[in-house]
């Protein structure tokens, strides 16, 4: 018997756009305007020297105009520069937390799922051991210890972050192991190895980039908790946790200074899980 | 000449053993192991597959234990014993195409050039009555027959001496079973393939194996030329499987007892539902011993063996 050779069925990128979620669309759009801002803040920001070091003693503290449209700082300067080129510290924190965590915690829950036995009990007792910890506390005891900077919050995040993929990626891969198709790349003699790379890791992923895509907005909140609290980054840096701390004194006077830039946490926050909500309710489906 | 072999082989998950003293031979030719779900049927092909190690006993391939082969051994029993398991769908990765899952069996302890890949791809489809275009598909664009024939592909592209086909047909259509069986058996006769055929379908056993055992509760109750175990069963569990089918014209079929029922944990595993348990079934397990050229695990299999006609058997039993 031979079967009638049908066209190849292809996903044309238009058919996965029709098909993908409104919300996931929302929070790409959201999370790409974000991205923008942050690759082009040095063109598109109305006064890119304020996005270091600059200060304006004679423009402090303007409220919201045509010049500055979000305002100006105690030391005068532009809050929508700031804002902008604060995009790129919150984005750099976010994928550095997220593909160090996320990396660390699929490799060893990779291991721990297939392997099973005596790695597993290993890899996943010292996995709950740092999830026994509060996140927070484990971060700021972290970023106490360590210098102030952004490598410091990127150190403390992360350190606290790859558990929740190390025990996600290793029940997801111990359900994948237990497939007929890895019994069948075992009978055929694959190495354990290649096999974990080539079987048992792509069909243990799907779940693990929806929940990096969930987590995006915690990362961002959080570096912004240790910035505010003065544990990460710090003057001139901008980053939208310390110009929010920098500005809460001055809410009842001067509320544009904190304002915009706790709003672009808020968006990005809620960009990044209106994404991460959309994925996930697609895999359900 | 003896490929694959069971010797008194138990198997167990945690404490709860679900195959018992099991001995089994594959020899060149085709032999059936019938079993109902959860008589501990696959799990024995995983232990001969070498997925599993028994508890106790031994698997041979050839005169070697499997336990004990090296590097080299292993690899060559990974190429002569081949699985083709019950549902394609789930023996194939999904993300990988039809021609990438025959090639990695390909290229798993051959090196090869590209064209020769290709051509190797497009000949294995076309031996299992595909179209080579088939080679560019994934699992789900495929239906279930086209899928299990992918997995036969992949299995002989290692050219094996023996298939393991663990419920090869039991996902499938009525219609497309008939034709992946016309399938194995041309390709093994063609192949010179031995292949041990695990299935609770007497019908598919009885076309296909010259000699069977019957697996409950995970032990041999019976095991002999097939056509002996299906014409003169010998054992009361082989009978009630047996007179289970269906068939056209015949009288519905009349399940002997309750053959679902929890075995006995002592005496014959039988006994609870057997028409025709004495006292001595409770108190004592029938060892298997040899009774007109077959084995067979029962106190009275004399008995069944003289009482196979449908009108004197199932004497209402209080």
């Amino acid at each position: 018997m031979t079967t009638p050779a049908l066209p190849a069925l292809r996903r044309t990128p238009l058919r996965r756009l029709a098909g993908v979620d409104r919300l996931a669309v929302a929070g790409a759009v959201l999370l790409a305007v974000v991205v923008l801002a942050a690759l082009l803040a040095p063109w598109i920001a109305p006064y890119p020297e304020d996005g270091g070091s600059a200060t304006h003693p004679l423009e402090a503290l303007l409220p919201p105009s045509g010049a500055h449209w979000f305002g100006t700082d105690q030391v005068g300067r532009d809050v929508l520069s700031r804002v902008l080129f604060g995009a790129r510290t919150s984005l750099l924190i976010a994928v550095a937390v997220l593909a160090v965590s996320g990396v660390a915690g699929v490799v060893l829950g990779v291991v721990a799922g297939y392997a099973g036995g005596w790695a597993r009990d290993v890899i996943m007792r010292v996995t709950d051991v740092f999830l026994a910890f509060p996140a927070l506390l484990l971060s700021l005891a972290l970023a106490v210890v360590l210098q102030p900077s952004v490598t410091t919050v990127i150190v403390a995040i992360a350190v606290t972050w790859w558990p929740w993929y190390a025990r996600l990626t290793a029940s997801v891969a111990a359900s994948v192991a237990t497939r007929g198709f890895v019994d069948s790349a075992r009978c055929l003699g694959v190495p354990a190895p290649l096999i974990v790379l080539r079987h048992v890791l792509p069909n243990s992923l799907t779940p693990v980039l929806v929940q990096l895509s969930l987590d995006g907005g915690g990362v961002i909140l959080t570096a912004a908790a240790l910035s505010y609290l003065g544990l990460g980054a710090h003057e001139p840096t901008p980053e939208w946790g310390l110009m929010v701390q920098q500005g809460q004194t001055l809410f009842t006077t001067d509320w544009w200074v904190v304002t915009f830039p706790g709003l672009a946490i808020l968006v990005t926050a809620f960009a990044f899980n209106v994404l991460g909500e959309g994925l996930r309710a697609r895999l359900a489906r | 000449m003896t490929l694959l072999a069971a010797e008194k082989v138990t198997l167990a998950y945690g404490t709860t053993a679900v195959v018992h003293d099991v001995s089994l031979t594959v020899d060149e030719g085709g032999v059936g192991l019938i079993g109902e779900s959860g008589s501990g049927k696959t799990t024995l092909a995983r232990a001969l597959l070498g997925l599993v190690r028994p508890r106790s006993g031994v698997v041979r391939y050839g005169s070697r234990d499997l336990a004990g082969l090296g590097r080299t051994g292993r690899a060559e029993f990974r190429r002569a014993v081949q699985p083709v398991f019950q549902d394609g769908s789930e023996a194939l990765d999904p993300r990988m195409t039809a021609g990438a899952s025959i090639t990695e069996a390909l290229t798993t302890h051959h090196r090869m050039s590209r064209a020769e890949r290709r051509d190797r791809v497009d000949a294995l489809l076309a031996d299992v009555g595909l179209d080579p275009a088939l080679a560019a598909r994934r699992p789900h664009e495929m239906s279930g027959g086209q899928r299990q024939r992918v997995a036969v592909a992949r299995a002989l592209a290692v050219e094996p001496r023996l298939l393991v086909l663990d419920e090869p047909t039991s996902a499938l259509d009525v219609t497309v079973q008939a034709r992946i069986l016309d399938l194995l058996e041309r390709l093994a006769a063609e192949h010179g393939l031995g292949y041990l055929l695990i299935t609770h379908n007497l019908g598919v056993v009885g076309r296909l194996c010259r000699t069977s055992s019957v697996l409950f509760a995970g032990r041999v109750v019976e095991s002999g030329p097939t056509r002996e175990l299906l014409t003169r069963p010998a054992h009361p569990y082989t009978r009630a499987l047996r007179d289970a089918v269906p068939r056209l014209g015949g009288e519905p079929p009349r399940p002997t007892g309750r053959t679902e029922a929890a075995p006995a944990t002592s005496g014959c595993p039988f006994r609870v539902p057997c028409p025709l348990a004495v006292d001595r079934c409770r108190d004592e397990a029938p060892l298997a011993r040899e009774v007109e050229g077959r084995g067979v695990a029962c106190h009275r299999a004399e008995e069944v063996l003289g009482h196979v006609s449908r009108e004197d058997r199932d004497a209402p039993r209080q």
